[in-house]
């Protein structure tokens, strides 16, 4: 009933080859869009952008670059928290050191900046495979995080330790600093957001994104029908570094303002981001939104309604939000091991034919 | 003989006890693993699990006390009674087998022929939820386990060592029981898979789960089994801990430093296990001391110390770029 259509008439190539082929997706798609850019703004207040919606968008885009490594080409990483401290640290640095360019400009160098780095630990990912690698990225996230605890040239000699983000504007509206609007740091964070979506989404229906899902079916197999593994996995690694390094600048600059890093950026968020990606499902980028969209949520949730609703402690609804995620994801594998994803998928499916079943 | 050399030589002795306790941990991974291809995640957190366990047993506490006294409003916390340690021992197998048996049913029986990595995803999860569960059923408060076992330096390693080297050194006694027990369980284990009935199924699930299907064996018994003897080890390995450094939040991270363990190892061997967590133990407390707080060479390298936290990952991701399947582990042969 929702989706009329009558099978698959595309009488050009840009037709055959759109995003969303159906009409109704397409156009929900800008509705989405819109209702983003130019309502949201003007209805959230500080609670929700600093409890929903900044966390979501960040770690969307997070989500985004693990999901290309790991869903697309099959390189299970657990440095994402590391990789997302070498974006903060980067786009710290860059920000105490050119204070007259444009923030927007720090935080994609520091992007870049990480897919260097993430390149550099991924270069044992042609000889390691499977789980040695995912171990092997763990020396990433434990030297790392080291070093910017050690070497203070990274946080400017500061006594703290800490690094704290300068206030920069962008058309002369603060998107860092204690002066921030709301609607200026969801607005800035969403730019990037749906950049990277789209960017992402067209990378993986494309001829890098075959050659990664080649990579992730059967490397060997791959590489005899003529993918470089080379040049797949490591593009593979740098763009997934990059996506994360975004997402780590974002969420030092714009989301946090000051970061510690062995409490921000350790292992338990290599940890979050890994799941987003699995309840979300691998190989997708709806995935990484939907998967991004429970985590951020489901704590939000559950401290509402067991501290806020039924009064236990805030302890106790801690262990209980362990408890929760770890059945859920357990839950997730054992019932739809392609995630939230895959659920929309055969919903879609679903509604295609629905109200006839045939 | 130069000073530096004797402390080394300290050093080298307490990273040899420490590698025993890493193996120890990566023992269970590997058991695991050999017979379901399971890596299991959840071990350093079972390790956290079992300890807790045995101090909520020994200490008569009532378990999900917590919880109980937040929704009824209630003021339990202890029944009063003390368990003595080898009952509550046995309890605590008790429970783990309980444990495995309840893994192997609800999560695992329905995983079987997924890929691996998604079975790792799922120890995860099993990781996750075990930690908020025992802390929902002990209290998450750091506890002190003391079953008995002797503490402290050891005086006549410290009087024989100052006689030669005119310098004492300082090894723990608890650290030498350890390494006794680890050398015990890891015997019995290696004569359980080779002599016992059980273990020559086990070995064979091992090999191929089909063929050990069509001669009869039950998978379902066997993994139960594996699992328990997995929650076994990490008990084992949960009192070693327990006892050193109390039994809190930090003890389930050990898992992670058996990771490079293993990495080190082969995954599928257990004496590579054993080499592998002396060589690690060894190997970080060396090289701490050597440039991590810099008292080798003059101080000539100095990196501000807490190399530990890293040196293990580091040196097993150096060492598998040129020989990928660890030092013990069968050789990778992938076919297209």
């Amino acid at each position: 009933m929702i989706y009329r259509e009558s099978g698959d008439f595309s009488t050009t190539y840009q037709q055959d080859s759109q995003t969303f082929p159906i009409r109704f997706d397409r156009y929900r798609y800008y509705v989405l869009l819109v209702l983003a850019f130019a309502v949201v703004p003007f209805i959230i207040n500080d609670y929700w952008v600093n409890a929903v919606f900044l966390p979501f968008l960040i770690y969307s885009i997070a989500a985004i670059g693990l999901n290309i490594l790991t869903g697309y080409c099959g390189q299970v990483s657990l440095g994402t928290g590391a990789f997302m401290a070498v974006g903060a640290y980067a786009c710290y640095k860059l920000m105490t050191a050119f204070p007259d360019i444009n923030i927007f400009f720090h935080i994609i160098i520091s992007g870049g900046i990480t897919a260097g780095v993430c390149v550099l630990f991924g270069l044992p990912s042609l000889r390691i495979k499977g789980f040695y690698l995912a171990v092997a990225t763990l020396a990433a996230q434990f030297f790392l995080v080291w070093m910017f605890n050690k070497v203070s040239w990274f946080y400017n000699y500061s006594a703290s330790g800490q690094i704290n983000a300068p206030e920069r504007t962008v058309f002369g509206v603060p998107v860092t600093g204690a002066q921030t609007e709301p609607w200026a740091a969801y607005l800035f964070c969403l730019v990037f957001t749906v950049a990277c979506a789209i960017i992402a989404r067209n990378m993986t229906r494309g001829m890098q994104g075959r050659q990664w899902m080649a990579i992730r079916d059967m490397d060997i197999a791959a590489e005899i029908i003529g993918v470089n593994p080379l040049k797949a996995k490591l593009s593979a690694f740098a763009v997934s570094g990059f996506f994360v390094g975004l997402a780590g600048a974002l969420f030092f600059a714009v989301y946090l303002g000051a970061v510690e890093v062995g409490e921000v950026f350790g292992i338990t968020k290599s940890f979050l981001v890994l799941f987003m990606i699995i309840i979300g499902g691998l190989g997708s980028i709806f995935g990484c939104f939907a998967g991004a969209a429970f985590l951020v949520l489901l704590p939000v949730l559950l401290k509402n309604v067991l501290v806020g609703g039924l009064g236990w402690p805030t302890d106790l609804a801690a262990h209980l939000e362990f408890m929760i995620v770890g059945a859920l994801i357990v839950v997730f594998l054992i019932l739809e091991p392609h995630g939230l994803a895959q659920l929309w998928r055969v919903a879609k499916e679903k509604l295609r034919l629905w109200p006839f079943p045939h | 003989m130069p000073e530096t050399l004797v402390f080394a030589m300290e050093v080298f002795l307490n990273g040899l006890m420490a590698g025993v306790l890493y193996a120890l941990v990566a023992l269970g991974f590997v058991l695991i693993y050999k017979a379901s291809g399971i890596f299991n995640y959840a071990q350093g957190v079972m390790a956290l699990f079992s300890a807790m366990t045995l101090v909520g047993i020994m200490n008569g506490q009532v378990p999900f006390a917590h919880l109980i006294n937040a929704t009824f409003g209630t003021d339990l916390h202890y029944f009063g009674w003390n368990v003595p340690a080898l009952l509550a021992i046995l309890l605590t197998v008790v429970v783990m087998i309980g444990l495995a048996w309840a893994v192997n049913q609800i999560i695992f029986r329905h995983l079987v022929n997924q890929e691996p990595i998604i079975l790792f995803m799922a120890t995860i999860g099993l990781a996750y939820f075990l930690e908020g569960f025992g802390d929902i059923m002990w209290g998450a408060d750091i506890k002190k386990l003391d079953v008995g076992l002797p503490q402290g330096i050891n005086e006549a390693i410290d009087e024989a060592t100052f006689q030669i080297f005119d310098y004492g050194f300082f090894i723990d006694n608890l650290d030498i029981v350890a390494t006794i027990i680890a050398a015990a369980l890891v015997f019995a284990l290696i004569v359980f898979a080779q002599y016992s009935k059980q273990g020559r199924a086990m070995r064979a699930v091992a090999d191929d789960h089909q063929a050990a299907l069509s001669v009869g064996i039950s998978l379902n018994f066997i993994w139960v089994m594996v699992w328990s003897l997995a929650g076994f080890v990490a008990l084992v390995a949960g009192i070693m801990w327990g006892t050193k450094s109390g039994v809190q939040f930090s003890l389930s991270l050990i898992a992670l430093k058996a990771l490079p363990v293993l990495m080190l190892g082969g995954f599928t061997s257990i004496p590579g296990a054993i080499v592998g967590g002396l060589i690690i133990g060894v190997g970080e407390k060396l090289f701490e001391f050597c440039f991590g707080i810099g008292q080798c060479f003059g101080g000539f390298i100095n990196l501000g110390g807490a190399t530990e936290l890293w040196f293990a990952y580091v040196l097993a991701l150096i060492f598998l770029v040129f020989r990928p399947q660890g030092l013990f582990g069968e050789k990778i042969i992938e076919r297209v």
